[in-house]
């Protein structure tokens, strides 16, 4: 359990500390992520510890989220001035996103065989 | 208790980091409890209403952000190593990503570029300023990584959060119609398409579609997450030239 808490804070430690030592522009946390699944990857297994902190903070991922988004009160002015502009590349690009991402898919991917037992198909 | 010690009290709560801690953890929780209850409907997430209610109750008692996230730091921490937690359910699905390698090969660049692409698109055009523009960018993919790059790429991370949660929400509510307007049927095809382009909030969507459509959807979080980190810094220049 304390290990694997260790490991973590390791992995991003050691990610925060390479992003600034080579300037790279990819967060700290992220480049952390790359490592520890280099790790899972060499390890062929993820250790039980690991699973269960992992899944804890993944449970409630959402939660992690609310501080910094309140910080959005300092912002008040700007989203009033543009929030047409937000609305529309939130709304709009959400919805182009999801549909060429999943039209792709749909084209390039074999069918999964026999999504409807035989005979059932209209 | 008589009015003053009723004011000393608050000066107390208002500057006490536990106060606020404790107050985000009510909130959500409650809020939480309703989403639950409202069998989890996508305009009840419980993270858009916290947002709301505490930064409502901040404005209300004129209470400075700085002093709430004295408090709310200790939750705002996690948020690094659960960024480095995802790499575990990425690991889970390594074996399905390596048979569909050469359709997510496509799909994820393309729908990356897409994603910050048309965010950045339509806000220039609807004349956005910069900062707005940088920190609308990220805005499809997971908020830890979101954060990140936007404050690495010198937009306003706090704005990036609600961005992210609205993305999130926007994508829950509209799945369902797109995929019946372009006959999308794939499960991989809709969970790829609503974990790329939504997140988590486009993860539990797609678990509603089916077990194949949600392990895809968290499969795109961290491959778009990590597409978008690469990608982003590279292409956020070009995108901010077009359009200016």
């Amino acid at each position: 359990m304390l290990g694997a808490v260790t490991l973590l804070l390791f992995c991003q430690l050691a990610g925060e500390v390479l992003v600034r030592l080579i300037g790279l522009p990819v967060p700290g946390p992220v480049l952390g992520m790359v490592f520890l699944f280099v790790f899972l990857m060499l390890r062929r297994e993820v250790p039980e510890p690991v699973e269960r902190v992992s899944n804890r903070l993944l449970d409630h991922l959402s939660l992690l989220f609310v501080p910094a988004g309140v910080g959005v009160i300092q912002y008040a002015a700007r989203l009033e001035d543009a929030w047409l502009a937000i609305t529309a590349s939130i709304v709009g690009g959400t919805i182009v996103s999801i549909a060429l991402t999943a039209w792709i898919i749909e084209r390039l991917l074999p069918r999964p065989p026999h999504p409807h037992p035989p005979g059932e198909r209209g | 208790m008589n009015q003053p010690d009723i004011a000393r009290l608050w000066v107390y709560l208002a500057s006490a980091p536990l106060f606020w801690l404790t107050l985000t953890l009510v909130v959500f929780q409650a809020l939480n409890w309703v989403f639950v209850r409202g069998g989890r409907m996508p305009l009840l997430n419980p993270v858009l209403w916290s947002i709301v209610v505490l930064g409502g109750l901040l404005t209300l008692t004129d209470t400075s952000y700085q002093s709430y996230f004295e408090g709310a730091q200790f939750i705002h921490f996690l948020l690094g190593p659960a960024t480095v937690a995802l790499a575990v359910p990425l690991y889970r699905q390594w074996d399905q990503v390596r048979r569909s390698v050469v359709a997510l090969g496509v799909a994820l660049p393309v729908g990356s570029l897409i994603a910050a692409g048309s965010a950045v698109g339509l806000a220039a055009l609807l004349g956005a300023d910069r900062s707005t523009l940088v920190s609308l960018s990220p805005k499809s993919v997971t908020t830890p990584i979101a954060m990140g790059v936007s404050e690495a790429l010198g937009g306003v991370p706090a704005l990036t959060a609600v961005f992210v949660i609205l993305t999130g929400v926007t994508g829950a509510v509209t799945a369902a119609a797109i995929f019946r307007i372009l006959r999308i049927r794939d499960q991989r095809a809709m969970g790829f398409g609503l974990g790329l382009a939504a997140h988590g909030l486009g993860t539990a969507r797609a678990f509603q579609f089916g077990e194949t459509a949600g392990a895809f959807a968290g499969m795109a979080i961290g491959l778009n997450g990590l597409a978008t980190a690469v990608l982003l810094p590279i292409l956020l220049p070009i995108l901010l030239a077009m359009f200016d």
